[in-house]
């Protein structure tokens, strides 16, 4: 069994992020994608690797090729994450909006 | 529903912008933010130093009702313009991560409605990632917890 990785380790690196750029704009195969960096085709194989498991990316078999795409849901995921974040300030602004309101009327 | 309080957090850089509209004069916004008691209501947290001036240091925390320490910060406020603007370092030191710098902007839209925008510089885009995760790990602890006080009960 492959465990699941950290969404968010996984994109605190740049070449990863670089990856993720790259197919946003089109579906590529390996080859097509080491291509638009310096390093050895495994370093960009395990990138690709890392990416699926977190599932931002996905194969798609093109006859003898495997392309990769961005899976969107994945990186709704990593907006999901800041969803908790912005709740917790949304609850805030919130009490203060009501506190000020009531604290205006009584001045 | 749309969410008042809007997060702007760009991948891989180390700021966080949060901004926020108010059905409030900015004078009163900015009261909220100055005056030891309305911010601890509305932060819903106790303050144990609050000094609201150039170089003043604050620290706040936030206990359970059995006592047990959930939240704590600290940090100094370096300046500010009154209804305008507030610098201020911050530090969740339960947390141990590094200090946070925090530009305040206070802004009137009209004579009844106002802006806050807060800019957050962080050490590094990891550290702000950190942070960013915490209240959805504090969400999955107090579930957790909650779940550990019905089994405790049971038991």
């Amino acid at each position: 069994m492959k465990l699941r990785r950290d969404v968010f380790q996984a994109i605190a690196d740049p070449t990863r992020r670089g990856i993720i750029s790259l197919v946003a704009l089109q579906a590529l195969t390996p080859t097509a994608i080491a291509e638009n960096f310096d390093y050895s085709r495994q370093t960009i194989s395990k990138h690709i690797q890392i990416l699926t498991e977190c599932e931002l990316l996905e194969q798609e078999q093109n006859g003898r090729e495997i392309y990769y795409h961005l899976n969107p849901k994945g990186m709704k995921d990593i907006a999901d994450f800041i969803e908790p974040f912005r709740n917790l300030w949304d609850d805030r602004f919130d009490k203060l909006e009501t506190l000020m309101k009531k604290h205006q009327s009584k001045s | 529903m749309e969410h008042k309080t809007k997060i702007i957090a760009e991948e891989g850089k180390q700021e966080l912008l949060i901004t926020r509209e108010f059905d409030l004069p900015v004078e009163s916004l900015f009261t909220a933010y100055k005056d030891k008691e309305l911010f601890e209501k509305w932060m819903g947290t106790n303050l144990l130093q609050f000094e609201f001036k150039e170089y003043g240091n604050y620290h706040f925390e936030t206990r359970s009702p059995k006592g047990d320490l959930m939240f704590s910060g600290k940090g100094a406020f370096h300046t500010y313009i009154p209804n305008e603007m507030i610098v201020r370092t911050f530090e969740m030191d339960v947390f141990s991560l590094p200090p946070q710098l925090e530009f305040l902007n206070f802004k009137a839209l009209t004579g009844e409605t106002s802006k806050l925008t807060m800019h957050i510089i962080f050490k590094s885009p990891e550290i702000r990632d950190e942070l960013l995760k915490k209240p959805f790990a504090i969400g999955l602890d107090m579930a957790h917890n909650r779940l550990e006080n019905i089994l405790r009960k049971i038991n």
